[in-house]
């Protein structure tokens, strides 16, 4: 009931349709192609790309490492963040770009909580889970801030939350009193780092347990139908019942959690934080993420399994570009052209021409046949 | 009726503005703080050359880079912030940015509003001439803290600055003195174009271009940033490329490397695979190389802010610098030798 209504037209399988176009019909095809491409393009250029190696890390835990690792495991962030901003795409039609900076708002406060003030501290003050809920309650309230701009103020989304853009750093920074705390307790980094006998990085696991939340929220209640119908228009939605505002509040609040969960992974990868840095132009990352998932950026229907899978090209991306060594600074302008080719695939006008494009040689196939 | 509506619609305005810009007190990225609470008309009268000293306050425009970029700068805007006070008879505005053209802006405006001083640590090495320029003709001295620009000496009054290429040098030098075989070298860059970047990476890649032994396995930069390092260093240890060095140009970047260094369980610092080197004057770095976690910290002392303030009353009497340019005292240290006295004095 509550997962993405496919389009009608790929149900009704006609004979005369290749599988090519029936495939570029579907939503997921194109994070689903770019994937498969970078994994071919690494499979041809160097197939030790995908080598995993059972290492020792320093406190004697055996880990696994290699790319494909770094992958997953950098990813984390970006995936979590991804699946609130579909909600929030969706429910508004716009989307929320400060999420980089509430980040920092969420990992300041956590580092408050468990640093106690201290500007250096070795062992943690507080219950590592009650700073951590706290820390997403403060994010929630931002959400539900930015929520308010959007739901009650009907302020373009972009402009709502251009306000945290700018201000969230600086408050971040104030929470602590400009210092940069420095918590050294191993237990604190264990969300960023490895639990204590287990190979796989942590952020994996707090990934897939943020998926299947989301995919229970989904499958049992009506978030996401009326996520959709709010999207689509809200008037008429009202006019069923529905209260839009409440709604897209609710998905501002949602990606709040969101933020402040990847905001914790980000800071318990080091224990530290730096404010004007933390998660820089991760809004962008995640934007684009729900962008190659095939979601309409001005709202309506979704899928945040297409957004999930966008977010993992981009870490495949950005972890091939650095294999072969381009420049950090030139990464972007790498990204950005890859990235240009994706939307353009996608863009539905390009893909109604490729598709009756191939129909053509298709056909001539026959003939020769 | 419609022009006095406007105007008092556009005095509130300003006037929120003013509120908004009183009350944000955290020093961040591109905030202008404590302007002067009796408005610019009472200063301009006696202060169109340089001031004649009485009780009146002197009045200096202080631009810095963003104080959260790294435990440096906030150690260093820190105690710019603590020296230019008013019960230290100045009367200061504060400007703090990464962005040289926003910088440039700003002082050109604190030269406009006749500051008797302006301190500048620039973010970048070029395009200060009209500032300099402008700044002679209004008669403001401008006095360097941190980071040297490209000019000629006597477009400036002093400058208080660390040697960042000899910083560099004493760092290249020491990794020389430890004589491995071979030197497969992770080298972490700061923002590029900034004079730390600069002199630290002068003198290395002088040194990799001049030796056979000694090679880049990879060289980025980070932006001064953590997260990127790690991300660097984690790319070279997946890629199992050999490797024995991490240079980075800043504390912060060093620890990001060492994060994946950890999780890949290769050793580091003292007796360790990898040699880390770091710069800047962090406690918590200091510590690191101590315990032996790391090699090697090249110190870069954020506190000119006392030297700066014996410059002004020197000049203020009529004396001039005995040097225009001084350098801070500046060292490299190793967990060899490095004692917990050095940390309580040097770090910061």
């Amino acid at each position: 009931m509550t997962t993405p209504v496919k389009n009608p037209e790929t149900k009704v399988k006609r004979p005369d349709e290749s599988l090519f176009k029936r495939l570029t019909r579907q939503q997921l095809f194109i994070p689903v192609a770019a994937l498969a491409l970078l994994v071919l393009f690494n499979l041809i250029a160097d197939p030790s790309f995908f080598m995993v190696t059972m290492k020792e890390n320093s406190l004697g835990n055996p880990v696994l490492s290699g790319n494909i690792i770094s992958v997953l495991d950098n990813a984390s962030e970006l995936v979590i963040l991804a699946i609130g901003m579909t909600l929030v795409t969706a429910s508004s039609g716009g989307q929320d770009i400060s999420v980089g900076a509430t980040m920092t708002i969420a990992g300041s406060v956590i580092l408050r909580l468990v640093c106690g003030g201290q500007v250096n501290a070795d062992t943690m003050q507080m219950n590592l889970f009650l700073a951590v809920f706290i820390g997403i309650v403060v994010s929630m309230c931002f959400g539900a801030f930015n929520g308010a701009l959007v739901a009650c103020f009907n302020i373009q989304p972009m402009v709502a939350t251009l306000i945290m853009y700018t201000a969230g750093r600086s408050i971040a920074a104030w929470i602590n009193n400009n210092q940069l705390p420095i918590i050294n307790d191993v237990a604190f980094k264990y969300a960023g780092t490895f639990l204590p006998g287990i190979p796989v990085p942590t952020p994996v696991f707090i990934t897939i347990l943020m998926i299947a939340v989301f995919w229970l929220v989904l499958k049992f209640t009506n978030l996401g139908l009326y996520t959709q119908s709010v999207g689509i228009n809200p008037n008429s939605s009202r006019l069923n019942g529905l209260n839009p505002r409440m709604i897209k509040l609710l998905t501002y609040v949602i990606l709040g959690v969101c933020v402040a969960v990847a905001g914790y992974i980000r800071i318990s990868r080091s224990g530290s934080i730096n404010y004007s840095r933390n998660a820089e132009n991760i809004e962008m990352d995640a934007i684009l993420a729900v962008a190659l998932g095939g979601n309409a950026l001005s709202g309506g229907k979704f899928n945040i399994y297409g957004s999930i899978l966008g977010a993992y090209v981009i870490q495949f991306l950005t972890t091939t570009l650095y294999k072969y060594e381009v420049p950090s600074t030139a990464l972007p302008a790498y990204k950005a052209v890859v990235v240009i080719l994706l939307v353009v695939l996608s863009a539905p006008v390009v893909r109604e021409k490729l598709a009756s494009m191939k129909k053509v040689p298709a056909k001539a196939v026959k003939e020769v046949s | 009726m419609k022009k006095i509506l406007s105007i008092a619609l556009a005095a509130a305005m300003s006037l929120s503005l003013v509120a908004c810009g009183g009350g944000e007190k955290a020093p961040a990225g591109g905030s202008a703080s404590s302007t002067p609470p009796t408005g610019g008309a009472s200063s301009s009268g006696a202060s169109s050359s340089t001031p004649v000293s009485s009780g009146e306050p002197i009045t200096v425009g202080v631009i810095n880079n963003d104080p959260n970029e790294s435990g440096y700068r906030t150690a260093n805007d820190a105690a710019m912030r603590a020296t230019f006070t008013e019960e230290n008879g100045y009367k200061a505005t504060f400007y703090n940015n990464n962005d040289a053209a926003q910088q440039i802006a700003t002082a050109q405006q604190m030269i406009q509003d006749e500051v008797d001083f302006l301190l500048l640590s620039p973010a970048s090495t070029t395009g200060w001439d009209t500032v300099l320029q402008d700044a002679q003709a209004a008669g403001t001295q401008v006095i360097l803290f941190d980071r040297m620009l490209e000019a000629d000496e006597s477009m400036y009054a002093a400058a208080v600055v660390s040697d960042m290429p000899a910083e560099g040098k004493t760092a290249v030098d020491w990794l020389a003195a430890q004589g491995l075989d071979e030197y497969n070298i992770i080298h972490i860059q700061g923002h590029m174009g900034s004079d730390a970047q600069l002199g630290r990476t002068g003198a290395l890649d002088e040194k990799v271009a001049a030796e056979a032994s000694w090679n880049y396995v990879t060289q980025q930069t980070a932006d001064w940033d953590e997260s990127t390092a790690r991300t660097i260093t984690q790319s070279v240890i997946d890629s199992g490329k050999p490797f024995n060095v991490i240079y980075a140009e800043n504390n912060g970047m060093a620890r990001g490397a060492v994060a994946a260094l950890d999780a890949a369980g290769i050793t580091h610092g003292k007796g360790g695979d990898v040699i880390v080197m770091g710069f800047d004057s962090d406690k918590w770095a200091f510590e690191a190389v101590l315990e032996g976690s790391w090699n090697y910290m090249g110190l870069c002392n954020p506190l000119q802010a006392d030297t700066v303030d014996g410059i002004i009353k020197d000049l203020m009497a009529g004396k001039a610098p005995a040097q225009k340019i001084i350098y801070t005292p500046e060292q490299g240290f190793d967990c060899d030798t490095l004692t917990q006295a050095d940390v309580d004095t040097y770090g910061t």
